[in-house]
């Protein structure tokens, strides 16, 4: 059964063994995001974020546990969730119809912060096979392109896909719009200076030693390319 | 019975009539002062929307101005690496209309699929990347419009952070001086499906394909009307006022059957992560809460939506579930696609249907489209650009309308 009910003594079953402090560490930073309290305002428990969400349909997640594990600042609770469940949230914002302005799917998106920042292996797992998606976004800008679009990636989305990557390069020329026409390794042709001033964006708000969290690999790559991009323009 | 309670009756009586809410009596202030006032202590620039505009009403009865011309378009990565007929069709209406439109190269994608499906960002990073196509467009002089629904959601939820915490303001501002940029907020963050909203009757006068046979269920996006829900247009006279009226009151003006399904409020099961690397959920849910019940309860012949994740989702996931014997089989179609359709643009220079995974055929033979004719003009161009003899399509080859009444 996918709601559960709330059970204050439920919490920290599986995770006897992480020391209070280290629970309240990240809890504490989870609260102190200048958004948190703009995302809960308390629980009246009527159910109606886990009635919207996807995931509560399909998973064993509740919205509504975790505006009540965060809103009763259980961080046993908080800490189970914080590992087991927030990587099945579909972000689909389906619970913000929730009658007190509770924002349940704000709240997973900065602990989901929390985890990456602190590089949990449950991030990571989470993440796994997401590091080109990464590598695309940091350094073009674009969250996915053409030549992403591979048979091994998307066995499931049929034969389509193996027609489209026979025939990419011809049919990418074949699209009228001048910023797309011909670009395969990018969703559109961007400017030099704007993927520069990306990389700055990126450097300057830490977002960098994020990424070095989840693939220390992948960070180094990126910042090699982004420097030399920088400074060559420099 | 309790003297508190209401018949059944009446409840349904009420839930009838259209709703016309009063914005003296909005939950949630109007965001547009606060940027006013923001302004005037000179804080940022907002942008004001241009003349020509029209003026909406969105969820708490306040009033949105939607620009018409001088548009920045702000493209979609997944629209235009993956569905590249949707953006076609966009900028296909546009030049229809004889719109002045700006189709940028210094614009980077919002960054917000990635965000919402790993969080490998952070606040301040999301504002600024946000702050600088914002002031890329300002710059220029034209407005943006937002394709995609996810950068239309997030960009509004940034923008009431940005206008909520001066702390962000601040860190925003370091930066964006380091870049040689202002902080420029635009008055309205406008949807692209908006302006096709506004522009429906015009695309109606312009219809050259009959449509009135064509079932169509929609599936309105979640990043469009449920974050910041205030910004989303509504109407009383679709709907009832209860439901967003976008798409389904460009359908509407087309003639086509809207057909409604109990989900319709559910999401497409999309999860930013799971599309990308736990499509199990992603299919599931599209499938069983999505396609099936559209297809039990009012077997369209097409579902009809306006984001870039809605589109890509419904579509692709229904291959893996008819080798389940599924009752799946529902082709997929953006609004701006559906319209240009409509206007008689050509089904594969201009709505790449080849680039959509279910078979439109169906649709389009419905719809009494010769789709092997377009298809074979579609080839020629194909064997053309492979011989050499053009560097690709331009916009002089798909202009034209080709389908005629």
């Amino acid at each position: 059964m996918s709601v559960m009910t709330w059970s204050p003594t439920k919490g920290g079953e599986r995770y006897r063994e992480v020391p209070e402090e280290r629970k309240r560490a990240l809890f504490e930073e989870v609260k102190s995001d200048p958004r948190y309290p703009d995302f809960l305002y308390g629980c009246y428990e009527c159910g109606i974020c886990v009635s919207a969400c996807p995931s509560a349909r399909f998973y064993d997640f509740s919205p509504r546990v975790i505006a009540q594990a965060l809103a009763r600042e259980d961080v046993d609770r908080f800490y189970e969730i914080l590992m087991e469940d927030i990587w099945n949230c579909a972000q689909c914002f389906s619970c913000v119809r929730c009658p007190r302005g509770n924002n349940p799917g704000g709240l997973v998106t900065l602990m989901r912060e929390v985890a990456v920042r602190h590089g949990l292996e449950q991030a990571q797992q989470a993440l796994q096979g997401y590091s080109r998606v990464i590598y695309k976004i940091m350094l073009k800008g674009n969250q996915v392109s053409p030549d992403m679009l591979q048979p091994d990636f998307f066995p499931d989305w049929g034969p389509w896909v193996r027609e489209f990557s026979r025939n990419m390069a011809v049919w990418r020329k074949a699209i009228p719009v001048d910023t797309l026409r011909n670009i395969t390794d990018a969703a559109w042709r961007t400017d030099d200076k704007t993927l520069r001033e990306l990389y700055t964006i990126w450097f300057e708000t830490g977002n960098m030693e994020v990424i070095r969290e989840v693939d220390e690999g992948l960070y180094e790559l990126l910042v090699e390319i982004m420097e030399e991009e920088l400074e060559a323009a420099s | 019975m309790s003297e508190h309670m209401l018949p059944l009756t009446e409840i349904r009586e009420r839930k009838a009539q259209a709703v016309r809410p009063n914005p003296e009596e909005a939950p949630r202030p109007d965001l547009r002062e606060e940027l006013y006032e923001l302004e005037a202590r000179g804080e940022l620039i907002v942008q004001r929307v241009p003349e020509p505009y029209v003026e909406v009403t969105t969820k708490y009865g306040r009033t949105k101005k939607v620009p018409i011309d001088r548009l920045w378009h702000h493209k979609s990565c997944g629209q235009c690496g993956h569905i590249p007929g949707y953006t076609t069709s966009i900028l296909w209406l546009n030049r229809q209309f004889g719109i002045d439109y700006l189709d940028p190269t210094d614009q980077t994608s919002c960054t917000g699929w990635n965000y919402y499906a790993s969080a490998t960002s952070n606040a301040v990073a999301q504002i600024l990347v946000m702050c600088r196509n914002f002031a890329a467009a300002y710059e220029t002089g034209y407005y943006p419009l937002i394709h995609c629904g996810t950068s239309y959601g997030h960009y509004k939820e940034l923008r009431e952070q940005l206008v909520h915490h001066k702390e962000l303001r601040d860190q925003v501002r370091r930066v964006l001086d380091k870049l040689g940029k202002p902080l420029v907020v635009p008055e309205e963050i406008v949807h692209y499906s908006e302006w096709v909203h506004v522009m429906r009757h015009r695309i109606a006068e312009r219809q050259v394909v009959d449509m009135r046979e064509v079932t169509a269920c929609v599936h309105p996006a979640c990043h469009y009307y449920k974050i910041v829900a205030e910004d989303a247009i509504y109407d009383p006279d679709i709907y009832g006022g209860q439901r967003t009226a976008t798409v389904t009151a460009l359908l509407q003006a087309l003639g086509i059957r809207v057909a409604d399904y109990s989900t319709w409020f559910d999401c497409c099961g999309f999860g930013f992560r799971h599309i990308l690397v736990q499509r199990d959920f992603t299919r599931s849910f599209a499938v069983l809460r999505k396609i099936e019940v559209m297809k039990d309860e009012a077997n369209p012949d097409m579902t009809v939506t306006h984001d870039t994740g809605c589109v890509t989702t419904l579509d692709k996931s229904q291959f893996a579930a008819k080798a389940h014997q599924r009752r799946v089989g529902v082709p997929v179609l953006a609004d701006s696609q559906v319209a240009a359709l409509a206007m008689g643009a050509h089904p594969f220079r201009v709505l790449q249907l080849h680039w959509h995974s279910t078979d439109w055929r169906p649709l389009l033979e419905k719809l009494g489209i010769d789709w092997q004719r377009y298809w074979a003009e579609f080839e020629e161009d194909l064997a053309a650009i492979e011989r050499g003899e053009k560097p690709g399509l331009t916009w002089e080859d798909a202009e034209e309308p080709v389908i005629s009444r």
